[in-house]
């Protein structure tokens, strides 16, 4: 499987941070900066993974469905709306957040819009609850988000398009 | 960036470079005390750099609470493999999002508390293991990281100190099991973050089966300050076995949520009242989790407390990672209970079945009192069910599920019933109701 150069220059980035003996180390980090950066993780690209790092590609797959972050076999949206709803986000207004977000974009947790733009899940704690509720597009965090402010980043996604 | 307004009631150690200009950069550090502590550690014997530490009383600030100069000891430094230094910045405990503040503002200070380690056990590579949300916080670190090899304070001869040390970030995706040092290790060798059965410990048999000193992103950040300022003078801003400061990450229903250095042992009422600007609305307190979600809660009339390890397992809760949940009266126990559960339960990683079982029939518990289905005998049940789990599985998950559980059924157990009382399943008891399907 060829590889953008980006991803390519990437590639050698990551493995070259382990001792060679030890390049496995580089599985998970080459899967997630291959998802950010061709949109999804195909069977080829496992298939890739595992020859650069020296497994078997069921090795691949057998680590890769442990991790929340990694979406195979079904890609998420090129914006992945993530609504905490964890205990600080709880007590100030994350579920709510949460159901607006269902309503407005006629999605469930992990499903994705019909044209792949907007994908919507319900995540555990990002590491935001002093400055709950909070929300992560792709990785940008919004904190303190109010529905109206939920509303404007939703709507600003639509026309980002 | 600082998320929130400091508090005039803080202690800045940890934090006292937090909002510099540039604060990210060698420049800023060196200008402020960046690096003096390892320029010190290099004049120093490893057992004396140990010895201080020792006597700063500095604990883990993961959640564990281990004191750090003990750890830093079982490292056999004869040990003929490479040593490595392994930071876990997997920050993921519900309540607490300290780390982020840490290396968003100082990456450098961490840098220097891995460096001082490396001196101690003679290692020449560590690793940053950051949660895969904070990828930003991943770009932030490398920069730093990369500002520190262009200036020679990483890489080969570090200022002609003849010391060699390397430094690398790792991402992780999306794993709360990968905060546990033995699974964050399985995860960084690129496997499923399932734990490992120790002993034999990290401190042994780390990263690569090589001597391995893992650590907190605070606990590595304190231990510059610990060197600067000599371990008795750090020691002194806590209380007795509770060295220093600690970064506080307070939320929930306070006026000013926010994450504040405060000394180990501040009373959790004037955290709540003063540095936090007192609840929401006037209203009342109700309960607060002290650190983190898998700490057991406090009733209002327990938060006139000291905010360190040992006060806290007096009355049987834990300081954990320094997350502070307030509740105000308005808060159904019921559901934060649920909430919780369905936290651990999604997070088990389903290597050991007391969790990976223990955590679904909880939630599926919870689930049904909170959806008005409640059995006659489900208190009791989650209960019995919570304290079966306690000590028996494979890593602290378990331990994490089952304590929050077992203090809220016991402290707000009248919710609970109130709950029950309303649904119509209240006269059935899960046994009856297996036998009433039979018959």
């Amino acid at each position: 499987m060829t590889l953008p150069p980006e991803l390519e220059q990437k590639f050698s980035e990551i493995i070259g941070k382990y001792p060679p003996q030890h390049k496995r180390s580089a599985l998970v980090p080459l899967l997630l900066y291959s998802q950010d950066a061709l949109g999804k993780i195909t069977p080829e690209l496992v298939t890739e993974v595992a020859r650069r790092v020296g497994v078997f590609p069921v090795q691949v797959e057998e680590v890769l469905t442990y991790y929340s972050m990694l979406h195979f076999p079904k890609p998420m949206g090129k914006y992945h709306v993530q609504i905490c709803t964890n205990v600080s986000c709880q007590l100030t207004g994350g579920p709510e957040l949460w159901e607006r977000a269902c309503k407005k974009l006629g999605l469930g947790h992990k499903e994705v819009s019909a044209d792949g733009l907007i994908s919507l899940e319900e995540v555990e704690c990002i590491g935001a609850c002093s400055w709950a509720p909070a929300i992560q597009i792709n990785y940008d965090f919004h904190h303190f988000v109010t529905p109206e402010k939920l509303d404007e980043l939703l709507d600003n996604l639509r026309q980002l398009q | 960036m600082l998320f929130n307004e400091p508090s005039p009631l803080e202690t800045k150690v940890l934090s006292r470079r937090f909002g510099l200009p540039n604060s990210q950069s060698v420049e800023t550090f060196v200008a402020n005390e960046g690096f003096a502590a390892f320029r010190k550690a290099v004049a120093m014997t490893p057992e004396a750099i140990i010895d201080e530490v020792k006597k700063s009383n500095l604990r883990g600030r993961g959640g564990a609470g281990f004191p750090t100069g003990m750890k830093w000891s079982f490292v056999p430094r004869n040990n003929p493999k490479p040593k490595y230094i392994v930071v876990n910045a997997d920050e993921s405990e519900p309540g607490t999002c300290k780390d982020r503040l840490l290396i968003q503002n100082d990456p450098l200070q961490l840098v220097e508390g891995m460096m001082i380690a490396a001196l101690v056990v003679g290692a020449k590579c560590g690793y940053i293991y950051i949660r895969g949300e904070y990828r930003y916080l991943i770009d932030i670190m490398d920069r730093a990281i990369a500002d520190a090899y262009a200036k020679g304070w990483l890489g080969k001869n570090i200022q002609g100190t003849g010391f060699d040390f390397d430094v690398f970030t790792h991402t992780g995706a999306g794993a709360y099991e990968c905060g546990e040092e033995s699974a964050l290790l399985e995860s960084l060798e690129g496997k499923r973050g399932v734990p490992r059965i120790r002993p034999p410990f990290p401190a042994v048999a780390g990263l690569y089966r090589c001597p391995t000193v893992l650590n907190n992103v605070e606990t590595f950040a304190s231990v510059p300050s610990i060197l600067l300022m000599g371990g008795e003078a750090w020691a002194n801003l806590g209380t007795p076995r509770n060295g220093g400061t600690r970064l506080f990450c307070i939320s929930g229903h306070v006026n000013k949520p926010g994450v504040y250095e405060l000394p180990m042992g501040f009373n959790l009422m004037r955290m709540i009242e003063e540095v936090a600007g007192g609840m929401k609305g006037g209203r009342k307190l109700k309960a607060v989790i002290p650190g983190g979600s898998s700490c057991p809660i406090l009733k209002a009339e327990e938060c006139d407390i000291a905010m360190d390890f040992d006060a806290l397992k007096a009355v049987n809760s834990m300081a954990g990672s320094g997350g502070v949940v307030v509740m105000d009266e308005t808060t159904d126990m019921v559901k934060v209970a649920l909430r919780i559960m369905r936290f651990y339960q999604h997070e088990s990683c389903g290597w050991c079945i007391p969790c990976r079982e223990g955590t679904l029939w909880l939630k599926k518990i919870l689930t049904r009192v909170e959806g008005g289905m409640g059995q006659r005998n489900d208190a009791a049940l989650l209960h019995e069910l919570a304290n079966n789990m306690l000590g028996r599985t494979f890593c602290p998950l378990g331990d994490a599920a089952a304590m929050p559980t077992i203090s809220i059924v016991e402290k707000f157990r009248d919710e609970f019933e109130e709950y029950i009382r309303r649904s119509p399943m209240a006269n059935v008891a899960a046994e009856e109701s297996e036998l009433a399907v039979g018959a």
